[in-house]
This record gives C-alpha cells, sequence and structure tokens, in this order.
C-alpha cells in the first residue's frame, strides 16, 4: 500500500475455526498492540467490536475454513471490499484441522446420530478460503505466530511481499538448540513441516505435527519409512500421521 | 396502538463464535423469542477416531481458541482415566496453575473487552482507547501477565503443548516459577484497580433474576477449577453430587432446530454452567481475599441474575490470583524437576472434566489396544447454557415489553445478556447474532 493520508483500514472475519488465531492479537501486551493501532484501523473485527462496515478495506483478514456452500456468498463479498486478502491461520490455509474430517464419510452421522440430515447441520469437506476466492497472502500455522503476523502486516504497510519460509521446522530447532525428539526416542514431523513458528513444540516436549502444512515437495515416502522403522509405527498410523494438519496437501482438493 | 417489534441480530458481537437473537412482537404479544446457533459444525468427536491418545488432546485442542487450556487439560484428564493414569503430585499442581491463569485471562478479556464497552456506552473496546486509555492500557498488561503465566506453564496459551496424558512433557525451573510470582505480585495494584472499575460499574448491571439449576464440579478441598464431583444446586439450596463418569446422566443432551449446538437439561427445564454457577455452588471454598472482593462488589450466593456473571469472573480473577501464588509458593518450596511420564495400565474408556472459563467441561473418549481412539464425546459448557439463556428470554423479553423498552434497549438489553454468559460459541457446535421482529 503506498502512503495515504488515512490509515490502511483492516478487518477480520471469521468461518469454521475455533477463534484462537484472532486471539493470538490479544496476547501482545499494551505496547505492541496499541503501537499496531497507531499503524491501522481495525473497522471490523466481530469477536471484539460490535462497528460492522461495508466501506471497502485495505486488508482483510479471514480465519477459519469454507466448509459449507452457504458461506461462498459472504466470502465473494468480502473479496469485492477487500484490497488485499490474507487467509489467517491454518483452518484458512490449508484447512487445518478441520480437514481430518475430509478422510471420513461418515462424520455427521457419528456426531448427531438420527438428527444428522436436519439441514442446519449440513458441512461439506473442509477446504481452504482459497478454494472459494482469490487469497493474496497465508499467515499459517495452528496458532498464528503473532511476531510472524506483524511481520506480515509491517510488509504490506510497506508494500512489501511477505516471505514465508519453505525449509523445515528442523533448522528451527537446531537454530534454538532444542534437543531433535528423535533423540528423546519420539517421533517428529519437523524434517516435512513448513517453519516459520520458531518450532515451539520440540521445545516444549512434544512432536511438530507440521500446523503449518509441508515444504514444497516433502518426502512422503521416507516420512512413512522413518515413522515406521524407527518409531515403530504400524503402516497404516504411518500413512495416517500427517493427516492432522496437512490433509489437504496430501489429498488432491477436489 | 398497533405495534410490531422485530429484532433480528445476525452474527451478535463481542462474542467468541456465531449466534442470532430473534424476537418478533406483535401489539405486545411475543410470537417468537429465539437463540439461535448457526455455527458451523465442525465434528471434533468423530475426528478423534484413529488417532493415538498422545494426539488426542492436540486435536480437541483446536475446539476452542480461547478455553484452548481447558480443551487440553479435559482431553487429558479423560484419557488418563481409560488408560488407567495416575499423574504426580507435581504434574497435577502445575495443571491447577496454568487452569488459574487461563480463567485469569479469558475474564481479564471478557470484562475488560467484550463487557466493558456496554456499561461504558461504546460499541466497541477501540474507542475506549482514546477515552479510557488507563483502563485498556491496564487490561492489555493484565492480558499479557496472563499470557506469560500461562506459556511459562504450557508453552504457549493458546493451544499449549506440554501437557500431556501422563503428565508434563516440559516443566518450568524453581527460578522461572519463582520469576512468575514476583511478575503476579506486581500486577496486584493493577487487579485492584481493575476490580474498583468493575465495582464502579455494577449498578450499570441491569436488574433481572430468574431462578435456575447452577451446575459446576465440586470438592471439599478447594474451589474446584481444575477437579471435583459434578454438583447441582437448586434454587433453594438442595446440592447433590454425581461421579464425573455419570456426566451423561447430568446433561441429558437434545438437538433443536434453531441450533447447530445440541442443548442440555438436568432436574429443572434448563440449567446454567460458568462463574456464577461456580460461585453460588462453591462459594464456601472461595478464597478468603476473594470472598472480601465478592463482598466489595456486591454478590453473595445464591445469586440468580445471569448478567452477574461477569460480576462473579471478577470475583474468581482475583481468586486465581490468590490461589495461584498459594501453589506457587508449594511448587517453590519443593523444587522441580522434568519427570517420566506415567505409562498407560489399561486401555478402555474414560471420562474427564474440569472447570473452564464458561463453566464444566465434559470430555469422554474409548481406545483399542493399540492405543488408537475409537471416538470421543465432548460437552462444552457453552452448549450447557444455550437453553438457560433461551429460558432467560421467555421470562426478560415480556419483563422488557412490560417496561416499555424500545426496540434499541430490549436489542441491547438481550445483547448484554447473551454476552453475560460469555459465550464461546465455536466451542459450542456443536453459536451468536440477534433478531428482533416486532
Amino acid at each position: 500500500m503506498a502512503k495515504k493520508a488515512s490509515k490502511p483500514k483492516v478487518a477480520f472475519f471469521d468461518f469454521a475455526s475455533c477463534e484462537g488465531c484472532q486471539i493470538e492479537l490479544t496476547n501482545f501486551g499494551d505496547a505492541a498492540f496499541l503501537e499496531l493501532l497507531n499503524h491501522v484501523d481495525i473497522v471490523e473485527f466481530r469477536e471484539a467490536m460490535s462497528e460492522k462496515t461495508t466501506e471497502p478495506i485495505d486488508v482483510a483478514f479471514i480465519e477459519g475454513s469454507f466448509t459449507r456452500e452457504a458461506d461462498r456468498a459472504r466470502l465473494e463479498s468480502i473479496r469485492k471490499r477487500a484490497a488485499i486478502v490474507v487467509s489467517y491461520g491454518q483452518c484458512a490455509s490449508g484447512a487445518g484441522i478441520n480437514a481430518l474430517k475430509n478422510h471420513q464419510d461418515d462424520y455427521k452421522s457419528f456426531v448427531y446420530g438420527a438428527d444428522a440430515e436436519q439441514p442446519h447441520l449440513d458441512s461439506q469437506k473442509a477446504l481452504p478460503v482459497s478454494a472459494a476466492i482469490k487469497v493474496d497472502y497465508a499467515a499459517l500455522g495452528c496458532p498464528v505466530n503473532k511476531y510472524e503476523v506483524l511481520q506480515i502486516i509491517a510488509h504490506l504497510l510497506h508494500g512489501k511481499e511477505p516471505v514465508i519460509p519453505n525449509y523445515p521446522v528442523c533448522v528451527e530447532c537446531k537454530r534454538r538448540e532444542t534437543v531433535c525428539r528423535w533423540d528423546e526416542d519420539d517421533h517428529c514431523l519437523g524434517m516435512v513441516a513448513r517453519a516459520g513458528c520458531s518450532a515451539p513444540c520440540p521445545a516444549y516436549g512434544v512432536p511438530c505435527e507440521a500446523c503449518r502444512g509441508m515444504i514444497d515437495k516433502p518426502n512422503v515416502a521416507a516420512l512413512e519409512k522413518v515413522l515406521v522403522e524407527r518409531a515403530g509405527f504400524s503402516q497404516k498410523r504411518a500413512a495416517e500421521k500427517a493427516f492432522m494438519f496437512t490433509a489437504i496437501d496430501l489429498e488432491a482438493v477436489s | 396502538m398497533t405495534s410490531k417489534t422485530r429484532i433480528k441480530v445476525d452474527h451478535l458481537t463481542r462474542v467468541e463464535g456465531h449466534g442470532n437473537i430473534v424476537v418478533n412482537i406483535n401489539d405486545g404479544v411475543v410470537e417468537k423469542c429465539e437463540w439461535q446457533v448457526p455455527e458451523a459444525p465442525r465434528f471434533f468427536e468423530s475426528m478423534v477416531r484413529g488417532r493415538h491418545y498422545s494426539e488426542v488432546a492436540r486435536i480437541t485442542s483446536r475446539i476452542c481458541g480461547i478455553c484452548s487450556i481447558g480443551h487440553t487439560l479435559a482431553s487429558v484428564k479423560a484419557s488418563e482415566d481409560a488408560l488407567g493414569i495416575k499423574v504426580s503430585e507435581q504434574s497435577w499442581k502445575l495443571r491447577e496453575l496454568i487452569k488459574h491463569a487461563e480463567n485469569f485471562d479469558s475474564h481479564i478479556l471478557h470484562i475488560n473487552v467484550l463487557v466493558a464497552p456496554d456499561l461504558l456506552g461504546a460499541p466497541s473496546v477501540f474507542p475506549l482507547v482514546a477515552t479510557h486509555a488507563d483502563v485498556v492500557a491496564r487490561a492489555l498488561r493484565l492480558k499479557r501477565l496472563a499470557h506469560e503465566w500461562g506459556s511459562l506453564i504450557g508453552g504457549r496459551t493458546t493451544h499449549p503443548m506440554s501437557i500431556v496424558p501422563g503428565g508434563m512433557a516440559a516443566v518450568p525451573s524453581t527460578k522461572e516459577l519463582k520469576e512468575l510470582r514476583e511478575k503476579i505480585i506486581a500486577a496486584v495494584p493493577d487487579i485492584e484497580a481493575a476490580v474498583a472499575t468493575v465495582a464502579a460499574l455494577a449498578p450499570a448491571v441491569p436488574a433481572f433474576d430468574r431462578p435456575t439449576e447452577y451446575i459446576a464440579l465440586s470438592n471439599d478441598k478447594d474451589y474446584g477449577l481444575y477437579d471435583g464431583d459434578i454438583q447441582s444446586l437448586l434454587p433453594d439450596g438442595t446440592k447433590s453430587r454425581y461421579p464425573v463418569a455419570d456426566y451423561k446422566s447430568v446433561t441429558n443432551e437434545f438437538v433443536v432446530p434453531q441450533s447447530t449446538a445440541k442443548y442440555t437439561k438436568n432436574k429443572m427445564d434448563s440449567y446454567a454452567a460458568g462463574a456464577l454457577a461456580r460461585f453460588n455452588n462453591n462459594y464456601d471454598r472461595l478464597h478468603p481475599k476473594a470472598k472480601e472482593v465478592a463482598e466489595l462488589l456486591g454478590i453473595q450466593p445464591i445469586c440468580t441474575n445471569p448478567y452477574m456473571n461477569t460480576v462473579a469472573q471478577c470475583v474468581e480473577a482475583a481468586s486465581d490470583v490468590y490461589e495461584s501464588l498459594a501453589i506457587l509458593d508449594e511448587l517453590i518450596a519443593a523444587g522441580t524437576e522434568l519427570e517420566p511420564l506415567v505409562e498407560p495400565k489399561k486401555f478402555g474408556s474414560g471420562a474427564g472434566a474440569t472447570e473452564v472459563p464458561r463453566g464444566i467441561l465434559f470430555h469422554e473418549y474409548a481406545y483399542d489396544l493399540e492405543g488408537m481412539c475409537l471416538g470421543g464425546n465432548c460437552i462444552i459448557p457453552t452448549n450447557q447454557n444455550h437453553n438457560n439463556i433461551q429460558h432467560d428470554f421467555d421470562k426478560l423479553v415480556p419483563e422488557l415489553i412490560e417496561q416499555g423498552k424500545d426496540e434499541k434497549e430490549m436489542e441491547l438489553a438481550l445483547e448484554m445478556l447473551v454476552r453475560s454468559y460469555d459465550p464461546c460459541i465455536s466451542c459450542s457446535t456443536h453459536y451468536l447474532d440477534v433478531k428482533f421482529v416486532r
């Protein structure tokens, strides 16, 4: 965005999600958050404000997956009003955790039983927002890395392209000197998972689950092999291990 | 005078998730008065199938961004019940400490960012940055404290990492716990100032009473935030307790057409969960310092005004601070160390419950002999409140008509009522909009 007399208008919207990525915005504390408000006007943010607008907006952040045809019109109207659309968090960027159900065909009856076919309980495959509208940039992760979000906003304010890493999480573990999960008799997806999160999970004693999706061209065959041979997984568990956040990467979206 | 009032609020704001309010009044007669929940359903109970027990809490944490700590704890507790795991005292105390962090975090957010604008006559917190800069900066400082508090134990507050079946995958050092203790003590003046702000706003809380059943975890030792049996409190003071394993006999879920979230009921037509339900059930075991805050704010059990839930949250925020300082003292005195995770003793089914900011939360899972999940059931507090909100609407709308309120006033009164429950709708879709038609 070129310099303007008024501050850029930013809005947040949400679809099928936990809204945790919006909550991350409240975790900066007073200094960073109030400074952010010196640079942008937040004009719509249903979770935190009653004000709504129909005016054009400069940057729309959309959280959540596209799971109902009924949501398409709302997405299209956001796209029409927004100069830039950023998919905000993994649910919006890659369908995220919601796509776990894409591997099942009986999820409705499992949860709602005999009531499953009532029309208001309709839900289709979980898809990224980009399946319905053009998305310009993505803030990845479950939840987003809030410092990366500030960086994306700063880049957009300066008219620059935000850069998303295309190297694996292992790089970030080495950088922060975290002992490898594989050396702790655990397993991990870090070697195929897209970095940019600063690898917090292994540092807190749990494996990377690839919540930002995978790097380009991940060697999935090698991943499965090592999960079977070193972690002792069954072939089925190894094949399905990465489904938690990367169902969309592994299955063609259709 | 023929008057038609139509109130229709689509996607109520300043709540987590999506809910609608629809009220049609024709010549003073209420034709329709509905609390509707159109949130997109997400099917978590089905999605955990085929996942290893070590991954299940990581999935169900994603039910809710605000109460992800509570979902993680309830999930891990249910899995541990299914796997015959009893965790160490250190793990138990660290989990209690992060439970308080979440409760404090969520209540500070709700009181300051979501409710205060109504009481100060503003549409959101953002105009308050100019008019009430001190209140906003203080709220953000307290939010930051809560975030650091929870992150020290869980790794982060949105989808914490270290709480796993068998114990804690990472443990803060004694030095870090001492630093946290200093930070919390340093924040006490901010907390006292926040209580004073709520005390000044308390007269603006609408007067409305509807006695209902109150359900919360309860035990004989403490306020019951992390653990206890299920306790029902009736308006006449009758209390009954149920083991967590029998939760379905209390929740009795059913599907209604205006909601993607299921409804619940127990002994009365509906029941309430949340800070007010906990306060009413467990007042006797509230920290003495928090009892002083309750007295200052003018709330005492059994309080039957649902709008007072926000005030009860303020009492709890104080309680979280004082109880946590006591837990920190114990942990610091004992010293902390990383312990090996407790291994499963069996593979079966089990249930777990904890109190999240919005009320009692149940998770239940079954596992096969490989430790893979066969299915789950999660009953979220906001779900348990939907039916109670509907019954509040049914009593409140005729009272508002009687008081001669206009459409705008009615709409605000209903929105404020729903907001006072601090509903967390993404969670409950298994929820917020107001539609009025007069």
